[in-house]
């Protein structure tokens, strides 16, 4: 949806086009990935966020979407310090997840 | 002959690799220590008390270390009495290296003289000292249970062909040189045996199959060592002076890793101190299997087994070779590709100094840095505040809104460079608080600020440690309750910085201290570790509740901990309150109104 003018680019999000093979490929590494719903609390108490703009809740939404470079730069900056695996409310092994999706997805 | 041939060549070859693939600095540090006496006396008596006597494994289980002291030093004494006899007797074969082991075979000799009588008791008590041994092992591989080892390792198909050849040896030794001794002399074990043998088999041609059978052991037992658990005899005689040189593991897979795999025995101790091992799970995960399947190339299982272990470092503690499971595995780890390389430098780390405010820099301030698991149990840094406060020392936060992580984490997950990076970053904002001490409460951070940072000038203590000297030098006063305190030693703090007695006092000051069933450095890892990358919540649970019982043994009121991630794992599970040794502090602390 471009209506060719518009000072930020369009970040109009289209599933048709999104190839989640990746993603696929991230969830047999790390079958949590599907368990996330969202809330947010890895974000809320992540250090690196604050420096950095990680935030994991993001990061499974954009690669989801299709946004892979959104993803990965905020990926760069995680410290992998653990905080969000003890505060994740589903159980989720965010690190461990993180560290698969660094592994399957590139940087371009 | 062959097997003794293929034996030395193997182990010359393998030992100019593993010296040469040892970075520069770390081959001169090596030689150098060669050269110098005091390590040279350190690595001969580590070598007599480790290789042939086995003194770690007596101190840990007086059976075992009695089977493993047997065979190697009752065999080693066996070699040096064989070549005594051989120079006392035939000076001009001593150049042949199989003649001492055939010496019965070869030689006709008298015992009539005290020398000979004695040589030959000595020859047939050692003998007997190494049977016995086998023996013990041969009950060990049926009922490991007998020595203490709930489970041992299963061996290889070629550890097995190693074994039995190492089993068959010593008797048929016997069986052969019982057969030949009323020609060539014998004490009181062979020659008694000959009575029996001259008593139905009479005939001296008997004796040649059990000499073939004898020296065909030990050429099978030789040509197959390389490939068998038996290659950590000669290996552990490498890795102990370069243990003592002071060198540390730089390659995953070569030098220092390398000689530390090949020494690993298989003896399986590491199995039953796995935190992990709990109702019988991740047994194939444990350092032996490790070792295991490094030596087989089997990356999979390599990548698998590495990524699991919490690295509370339990398996190096008990090692008796000195194998170091944790760091073996973090090296493993920093060979892993990633397509998304992680990049710190975009922090700008004078923000961060604005926004802690410092009052520049004066003698003896205190800057406390609580560390991001603290951020989730904020009653420890507040306990610790109050008790600052109330001793009148002035400190002030380093990361009162967060702050750069210390760089551990990803050490551990093998991000060498990413850690460096943080520790840069840190050091700026540490240098520019002007501060002389620098106060942790989470052990992660104290161990990689105590190893890897570069802070001249500056103290790095543990809150267990800085409340030990605040009370010994009376600037709080602690009041007594009647309360039982069972202390948990986090593995960063006890196995990691050797931090154990610290805490210990600081609670007993303030209540009676019982101890758990397992504590100091075989203390229980609380499994919420992050040294674990792929362990589930779900996995770690059983291993929170069998620690826990460990700790209840003596049923302690309270729990004590001095790791904030230890606190938030235990707090989820436990049936009893579970608290920081800084809050029980604080609550005892007598307060001048």
């Amino acid at each position: 949806m471009d209506f060719g003018f518009g000072i930020a680019p369009s970040s109009a999000i289209n599933l048709d086009r999104t190839d989640l093979e990746k993603f696929e490929k991230v969830h047999d590494m790390e079958p949590d990935i599907y368990k996330c719903m969202a809330c947010g609390s890895c974000s809320a108490t992540c250090p690196a966020g604050r420096f950095t703009g990680m935030s994991l809740r993001k990061v499974i939404l954009d690669l989801q979407r299709g946004k892979e470079a959104e993803a990965i730069s905020m990926l760069k900056g995680c410290m992998l310090c653990g905080k969000c695996s003890m505060v994740c409310p589903r159980g989720i092994n965010t690190r461990h997840l993180i560290l698969s999706i660094c592994r399957t997805y590139k940087e371009e | 002959m062959i097997g003794m041939i293929f034996i030395l060549t193997y182990c010359v070859i393998g030992l100019v690799r593993i010296i040469l693939q040892l970075p520069k600095d770390d081959r001169r540090k090596f030689f150098l220590s060669l050269i110098n006496p005091v390590t040279m006396m350190k690595n001969i008596r580590d070598i007599i008390c480790d290789c042939l006597l086995h003194v770690k494994i007596w101190k840990r289980n007086k059976l075992l270390g009695y089977m493993h002291s047997s065979i190697a030093f009752g065999w080693f004494m066996l070699i040096v009495i064989g070549h005594i006899e051989v120079f006392l007797y035939v000076p001009h074969r001593a150049k042949f290296l199989y003649y001492p082991i055939f010496f019965r075979y070869f030689v006709a000799e008298t015992d009539t003289t005290l020398k000979g009588s004695l040589l030959f008791f000595l020859m047939d008590f050692f003998l007997l000292v190494v049977l016995s041994g086998i023996f013990l092992a041969m009950i060990k591989r049926i009922r490991s249970r007998f020595f203490g080892m709930r489970r041992t390792t299963n061996p290889s198909f070629l550890d097995l062909v190693g074994l039995y050849s190492l089993w068959a040896i010593f008797p048929l030794r016997l069986l052969a040189e019982g057969f030949t001794a009323d020609i060539s002399g014998g004490s009181f074990l062979t020659k008694s045996l000959n009575h029996v043998f001259t008593a139905f088999l009479g005939n001296h041609v008997n004796m040649l199959p059990t000499w073939w059978a004898y020296s065909l052991a030990l050429g099978v037992f030789f040509c197959v060592l390389p490939f068998t658990r038996y290659m950590h005899i000669p290996t552990e005689i490498l890795l102990i002076p370069l243990r003592n040189a002071g060198i540390r593991i730089t390659n995953a897979r070569k030098g220092l890793a390398k000689a530390q795999v090949y020494s690993c025995p298989n003896c399986g101790l590491c199995i039953d101190a796995c935190p992990m091992g709990v109702m019988k799970t991740n047994i194939k995960d444990t350092t032996v299997y490790l070792n295991r399947q490094i030596r087989r190339r089997n990356e999979n299982r390599i990548e698998e087994i590495s990524d699991k272990c919490l690295l509370c470092g339990k398996c190096t503690a008990i090692c008796p070779v000195g194998v170091e499971g944790d760091k073996l595995r973090i090296a493993q780890r920093s060979i892993r590709k990633y397509g998304i390389s992680p990049d710190c430098s975009s922090i700008d780390t004078s923000g961060l100094i604005e926004e802690c405010n410092f009052s520049g820099p004066s003698d003896g301030k205190v800057l406390y840095f609580a560390g991001c698991m603290t951020a989730l149990t904020p009653k420890i840094s507040r306990a610790m505040c109050s008790v600052l406060s109330s001793a009148g020392i002035q400190y002030e936060m380093m990361d009162r809104d967060g702050g750069i992580c210390c760089g551990r984490p990803v050490m551990m997950a093998g991000r060498v460079e990413q850690a460096e990076e943080m520790i840069r970053k840190n050091t700026e904002i540490i240098k520019a608080s002007g501060a002389s001490v620098l106060l942790l409460s989470c052990p992660i951070c104290y161990k990689i600020f105590k190893e890897k940072y570069r802070l001249e000038g500056i103290r790095v203590v543990h809150h267990t440690e800085y409340l030990k000297e605040l009370i010994d030098s009376k600037s709080i006063r602690i009041s007594r309750n009647d309360l039982k305190y069972v202390y948990h030693d986090p593995c960063e703090l006890g196995r990691g910085c050797g931090i154990y007695e610290e805490p210990r006092k600081v609670i007993s000051e303030a209540g009676e201290l019982v101890e758990a069933g397992k504590h100091h450095k075989e203390s229980i890892c609380c499994g919420g570790s992050l040294g674990s990358l792929s362990l589930g919540f779900d996995k770690r649970q059983p291993m929170t509740e069998n620690a826990l019982n460990n700790l209840t043994a003596a049923s302690p009121d309270v729990i004590v901990t001095a790791c904030p991630l230890c606190l938030s794992t235990f707090s989820r599970y436990a049936d009893r309150p579970v608290e920081d040794i800084a809050e029980i502090i604080d609550k005892n602390m007598a307060r001048q109104a």
